[in-house]
């Protein structure tokens, strides 16, 4: 074969999560197969003022379990919980990072907005105490390439050290820019995904301002309601999400578990609005497409989709379209789904979080629900899996990310087969 | 009341997560308590703020153990 030609072939072998639902993969997956809310009233800060008072955070969450007190005191929690979901990842792998191995192996994790709430409280600290105040951590302890720093810090881990940045859709490109560092051979093993904690009152304040989140304050847990007829916008969510991604030949060598192979990874640009898709959903539909050409597989192959399905009123409706454009007669027959329903919105982990989603859903042969889509809006006429899980038999599926500025991702996994 | 020893042992353990067994008052911050330079500029923060007090940039590099914390403070807060 050509050189120009050689590709490896990706697969996944590792799986990490901290969610709203859960601090762990399978605790997460349990809670929303079993159509478990994860939104709830803020307590952590004062709400008074803000259009929206709840959140979908991350609860009871131990630090300790991966890093001393010490340590975790210099990082916003977005680094917190993008180590705590690498080092489930990396575990769950079984990797072992050595001196033969350790330029072979990388990191590709970003955020969507990175450490808001360690740079607020500086600030805070700026404007009533005067800069003597500021930490020496603020900058260290806030940029969006820490969790990808801190964790080849810890493992020792030399190869590829990069974020990719693109709102909404940054754990879906980190995930596929790294198979493809493994595809074109600059590492064997790389870890990659998302991280996010934005639910701060001045995140909270800007998204609000933007018209983008529900306000149904009176009840969290029916606020994110993808595609329903009174859906008003998403709910911030919080947590992480980060895959071990591996060339097969590294994978078969070491005898490691394989959930599943990543076929195909497509990106887009809307080149339309700031913060909304075309109503035709035409950037979405060009990024499944390009994962599906990637991968060489056909849409009729493909049983279920994760989609972005933020719940807000343009963006559903576009997704919609967009997997009406590309399935065309088998739209009506393919499964899909918005987990943001019971996770809300992890912005920069949301692509992540739900690239782990799809993978489960393909191990175990069920689509996960839609929850609270109690009346389907007009043009929302898909199979959004309303309420409750469907077992269903599944080959390949596509995992949807589209973010601020226009710009789109799709992951194809497909079931392994040697 | 607790003394300027105990108060900035106290700082000193909590900061650098350190025993208090190895918070001796010849011990470097950096070459056996494990500080970085960003620890011992944080740690310098806490102590103008445990002390109510404002240490140069100059005199807050020859801080290097809790002895020479200590020393500064004894000769330059008042009422310590």
């Amino acid at each position: 074969m050509e050189k120009s030609a050689m590709k490896n072939r990706v697969v996944v072998t590792g799986l990490g999560m901290v969610s709203p639902v859960g601090n762990d993969v399978e605790t997460s997956w349990q809670a929303v197969l079993a159509g478990q809310s994860g939104a709830a009233q803020i307590d952590a800060f004062e709400t008074e003022g803000l259009a929206t008072t709840f959140a979908a955070s991350v609860k009871n969450f131990d630090v300790e379990t991966y890093m001393s007190k010490k340590e975790a005191r210099k990082f916003d929690s977005f680094i917190q919980y993008g180590i705590a979901a690498s080092v489930q990842a990396i575990q769950d792998s079984e990797i072992e990072i050595t001196d033969e191995n350790a330029h072979r192996v990388g990191v590709c994790i970003a955020s969507g907005l990175g450490g808001m709430q360690t740079i607020e409280n500086n600030h805070n600290q700026l404007l009533q105490r005067g800069p003597r105040r500021v930490s020496p951590f603020l900058i260290p302890g806030s940029i969006i390439n820490m969790v990808a720093g801190q964790l080849s810090i810890m493992y020792g881990m030399k190869g590829p050290n990069i974020s990719i940045v693109t709102a909404c859709t940054t754990g879906v490109h980190n995930i596929g820019h790294a198979a493809r560092m493994i595809a074109y051979g600059d590492a064997d093993v790389m870890v990659a995904g998302g991280a996010e904690m934005a639910t701060t009152p001045l995140v909270i304040a800007g998204f609000a301002s933007a018209k983008a989140l529900s306000t149904r304050n009176d009840a969290p847990e029916l606020a994110s309601r993808p595609w329903d007829r009174d859906r008003d916008g998403f709910v911030l969510g919080d947590g992480a999400g980060v895959v071990v991604l591996e060339s097969l030949e590294s994978a078969t060598a070491r005898g490691a578990n394989i959930y599943a192979e990543l076929t195909g990874f497509g990106m887009s640009g809307d080149a339309y609005h700031m913060t909304s898709p075309p109503n035709n959903g035409e950037g979405a539909a060009a990024a499944m497409q390009n994962a599906l050409n990637d991968g060489q597989i056909s849409p009729a192959q493909v049983q279920y989709i994760n989609a972005h399905g933020t719940s807000t009123p343009t963006g559903d409706i576009a997704e919609t379209e967009a997997v009406k454009s590309i399935f065309g007669d088998d739209a009506k027959s393919v499964k899909v789904s918005s987990t943001k329903s019971m996770t809300g919105h992890l912005l920069g982990a949301a692509g992540s979080v739900e690239a782990i989603f799809s993978l489960l859903a393909l191990r175990d042969q069920v689509a996960p629900p839609t929850i609270n889509l109690d009346n389907p809006d007009e043009g929302c006429d898909l199979n959004y899996v309303p309420h409750t899980a469907q077992e269903t038999a599944i080959d390949n599926v596509l995992c949807n990310s589209f973010g601020f500025g226009g710009t789109n991702g799709s992951l194809l996994f497909s079931k392994f087969e040697k | 009341m607790s003394t300027i020893e105990d108060r900035v042992k106290k700082i000193v353990v909590e900061q650098l997560g350190v025993n208090e067994e190895q918070v001796t008052m010849e011990a470097s911050f950096v070459d056996d308590l494990g500080a970085d330079s960003l620890d011992t500029v944080e740690l310098v923060m806490l102590l103008e703020e445990e002390f109510d007090t404002e240490i140069p940039d100059d005199e807050a590099e020859k801080i290097n153990t809790v002895q020479a914390a200590v020393d500064y403070i004894k000769a330059n807060v008042e009422g310590a």
